[in-house]
């Protein structure tokens, strides 16, 4: 048992961190700094960058694009990503849709669609929710019918984030209202551009536009754009459940935004003196730091622990997202709580990206709306309960 | 990075379960708790044939050269079945005190012995004032005209297991204030030295410990361990290594704990089915696993940095996973006695043993507040 890292992997951080401290664009890394919202076409911008050094998609299999780094490696890339700090590719593109394509994809589709995903020329979102099936996804509703070599597909989806930027989104439907509710489901892609999809705004406690719910209306999606076979979606959308266990933690996110919470502290009066040396402050940040340094090494033991039965996912990553939103969502409350009177003013403008404000204190200005908008993390693909149902069930045998 | 335990030491894990799951289930234990000497002296030979009593002495000392790793490895089995013998005070405290600052001839002498179960030593260090400072030393150890033989005087609490320890090693100030970083020496003196009068106690986990008054003691010169005046470095060495060693226990102690609940929610009936059935339960037992695993994550953590050569970084590693591992002892034993209901509060069901072995922890060498003050005043 060793828990330090290699040589190899010691200089493998250098040459991520030499790369990020080079290749973020500055307004770009300004933007990560302040917490402010990246546009499509900054996001585009970005992942061309990585794209053109081979990192867009560091997980996927070599042969579509992947680097074949090992576990470590990959955890590394994702902690040095957050901390530089740089924007992090599309989810949806590079954890979901693609490993899902490379799993079980066509070979056809697989060159279609996997290159445009990798390097965002197609940027995916995520039909998956609706207004009757949030934890219980299985329940969903909305219809597919075949008609000769197109499925009409009709119904609603909710939750659909960047549904107005996507080119493309990944769906689940159901083809047999009759079959027990898993196994009805069918996964198509659906190109954005079809006629009959309606996306509605929908603005969020952060005061941000980014998610959408979606109305489809006897949308044609051809059956070459199905995945796998007709009624096994279910099957197709699981998968992704532990999948991506080098990231869901997002250890680095949380990381950077303590060490933030401490820069800010030193240049903010407290009492006579910098919040920094307040010691009820100073506990705070102590304890979070140390309960994200468990983490980390928690994630490193089930990563190499995973590595075992190849591409089996662990319900124990269900550990990582829970215990890795808790602690952004704390992280977040640090920023916050670091800021006092300063994160009150609200500027919606520069929330979404605006270069200029009114405000003095542009450093405040997305603390509580980040912080509002972490609540969402510990829903998100999966609740917190939900993966404490998956644990109790299939950890603890009850 | 590596979590992977290598042959030897995934054979002494296997040999140590099986002995402990034959001879240590949770009746043996209680005769010997209630008993006199309040743990097993078989268990104790037991111990030193399989080799953990010389566990991590120097090979050339008469020891197997084990690490930290072979130490946490022994204390989270040990934490799993609550073991009640001085492990703690012989082989990690007085042992570690000995293996770092004895003479080769100190060592050559007694760590054979110690290695075979033949003698056992306790470390008298903490005073009642001193709460958790190490430094705070009342006990002088004074000698005429420097040099010829020392003089101990002075009162030393809780010490753990003094009650049939044949030796201990008593910290004393040799010069400099109560609370000075200097001016600490260690000596080894025979625990029926004249002068030095016990007071043999119960622990509230079941273990023993002493009250020990020293009223001119005299030792010589020989009976130094180290340099006089230079103790408390090692002082906090050992006990550093201690503390990653007691996180361990503490998570061997939280994961059967664990264990046994998940184990009765599958068996408890009420209303028809098993209590495990209900989610309110069921999230509970999930919470208490995610905090063993971060436990856990911290406890090798700690047994990682246990010997760093840089002291601060050792010091900061340990605190955190103390601080840490205190209280998430203390929330996973609540929750255990509270998902076992009425029969948790007994004393007849094993887990208020874990509760309480785990109270102690959470107090012995700082506890949770205690550690993360530590860790926060000197993080930068």
């Amino acid at each position: 048992m060793d828990l330090r890292f290699t040589d190899n992997e010691l200089a493998f951080r250098e040459e991520v961190q030499q790369f990020f401290r080079t290749a973020v664009p500055p307004d770009i890394r300004r933007k990560c700094v302040l917490g402010q919202r990246l546009s499509k076409p900054e996001l585009q911008r970005w992942t061309r960058i990585l794209f053109e050094k081979g990192w867009a998609t560091p997980a996927w299999a070599p042969q579509w694009g992947g680097t074949g780094w090992t576990a470590v490696q990959q955890y590394i890339f994702k902690e040095e990503l957050h901390m530089a700090p740089a924007p992090e590719p599309l989810s949806f593109n590079v954890n979901m849709i693609g490993p899902v394509l490379i799993a079980f994809g066509t070979e056809e589709q697989k060159r279609q669609f996997l290159p445009s995903i990798a390097s965002l020329d197609y940027w995916f979102c995520q039909g998956f929710s609706e207004p009757g099936a949030g934890s219980d996804l299985a329940s969903l509703r909305t219809s597919a019918c075949l008609e000769g070599d197109h499925y009409v597909v009709n119904g609603q989806k909710l939750w659909t984030s960047t549904a107005h930027h996507a080119d493309w989104c990944f769906l689940l439907v159901r083809t047999d209202p009759s079959a027990k509710k898993q196994q009805g489901i069918t996964y198509l892609l659906m190109d954005m551009r079809s006629p009959g999809i309606t996306v509605r705004p929908i603005v969020t406690i952060d005061g941000h536009h980014e998610t959408n719910e979606m109305f489809l209306e006897n949308v044609r999606i051809p059956v070459a754009n199905r995945i796998g076979e007709e009624n096994r979606g279910w099957d197709y959308a699981k998968y992704l459940l532990g999948h991506e266990r080098s990231g869901i933690a997002r250890v680095g996110i949380s990381k950077m935004r303590v060490r933030r919470a401490k820069e800010l502290a030193r240049n903010i009066d407290a009492g006579g003196r910098p919040l920094s040396e307040d010691r009820g402050f100073r506990e705070r940040v102590a304890l979070l730091e140390i309960e994200l340094k468990a983490l980390e090494i928690t994630q490193m033991r089930l990563i190499s622990a995973a590595a075992a039965p190849a591409g089996k996912p662990d319900p124990k990553s269900s550990i990582l997202k829970m215990k890795g939103s808790q602690l952004q969502q704390a992280a977040a409350q640090l920023l916050l709580e670091t800021a006092g009177y300063e994160a009150m003013e609200f500027d919606r403008e520069f929330l979404r990206g605006a270069a200029e404000t009114p405000s003095p204190h542009d450093w405040a200005l997305t603390l509580a709306p980040n912080h509002y908008w972490a609540r969402h993390v510990s829903i998100v693909g999966g609740s917190n309960e939900i993966q404490r149902n998956i644990l109790a069930k299939t950890v603890l045998g009850l | 990075m590596d979590f992977e335990l290598t042959t030897d030491q995934q054979m002494l894990a296997d040999g140590l379960g099986r002995l402990l799951a034959e001879r240590y289930d949770f009746e043996h234990r209680k005769a010997e708790l209630f008993g006199a000497p309040g743990w097993s002296r078989e268990m104790w030979s037991r111990y030193a044939e399989m080799g953990l009593l010389g566990l991590p002495f120097a090979e050339a000392d008469g020891g197997l050269g084990g690490g930290p790793v072979e130490t946490m490895i022994v204390a989270e089995a040990f934490g799993r079945a609550l073991v009640l013998e001085p492990y703690i005070p012989t082989v990690l405290l007085a042992g570690g005190l000995l293996r770092l600052a004895g003479t080769p001839a100190q060592r050559l002498e007694l760590v054979p012995r110690i290695a075979e179960g033949r003698e056992l030593l306790a470390f008298a260090h903490v005073e009642r004032q001193a709460r958790y400072d190490l430094a705070d030393i009342a006990t002088t150890a004074q000698r005429q005209d420097g040099r010829g033989d020392w003089t101990l005087d002075g009162a030393k609490s809780f010490v753990l297991h003094a009650d049939t320890a044949d030796k201990l090693i008593v910290s004393a100030r040799v010069a400099g204030q109560r609370r000075d970083r200097s001016g600490l020496a260690l000596f080894l003196v025979d625990s029926n030295a004249p002068g030095i009068s016990r007071r043999a106690y119960v622990m509230q986990d079941g273990m023993r410990a002493a009250d020990v008054t020293l009223c001119g003691v005299r030792v010589s010169d020989e009976a130094l361990l180290g340099r006089a005046g230079h103790a408390l470095p090692i002082i906090e060495r050992v006990v550093d290594y201690t503390i990653a060693a007691l996180c361990a226990e503490a998570v061997g102690a939280m994961t059967r704990a664990h264990e046994l609940t998940v184990e009765y929610l599958k068996v408890r009936k009420q209303f028809g089915v098993p209590i495990g059935s209900f989610q309110a339960l069921q999230h509970r037992a999930v919470d208490m696993l995610v905090m063993i695993e971060q436990a856990r994550s911290l406890s090798m953590y700690a047994t990682m940095m246990a010997e760093d050569a840089d002291a601060n970084a050792r010091a900061q590693a340990v605190s955190a996973a103390k601080a840490y591992i205190g209280r998430a002892g203390k929330l996973v034993g609540e929750q255990a006695i509270q998902l076992h209901g009425g029969i948790g509060v007994t004393e007849e069901c094993a887990i208020g043993h874990y509760y309480r072995r785990l109270t102690m922890i959470d107090i012995l060498f700082g506890d949770s507040a205690h550690h993360l003050s530590v860790v926060a005043a000197s993080a930068d």
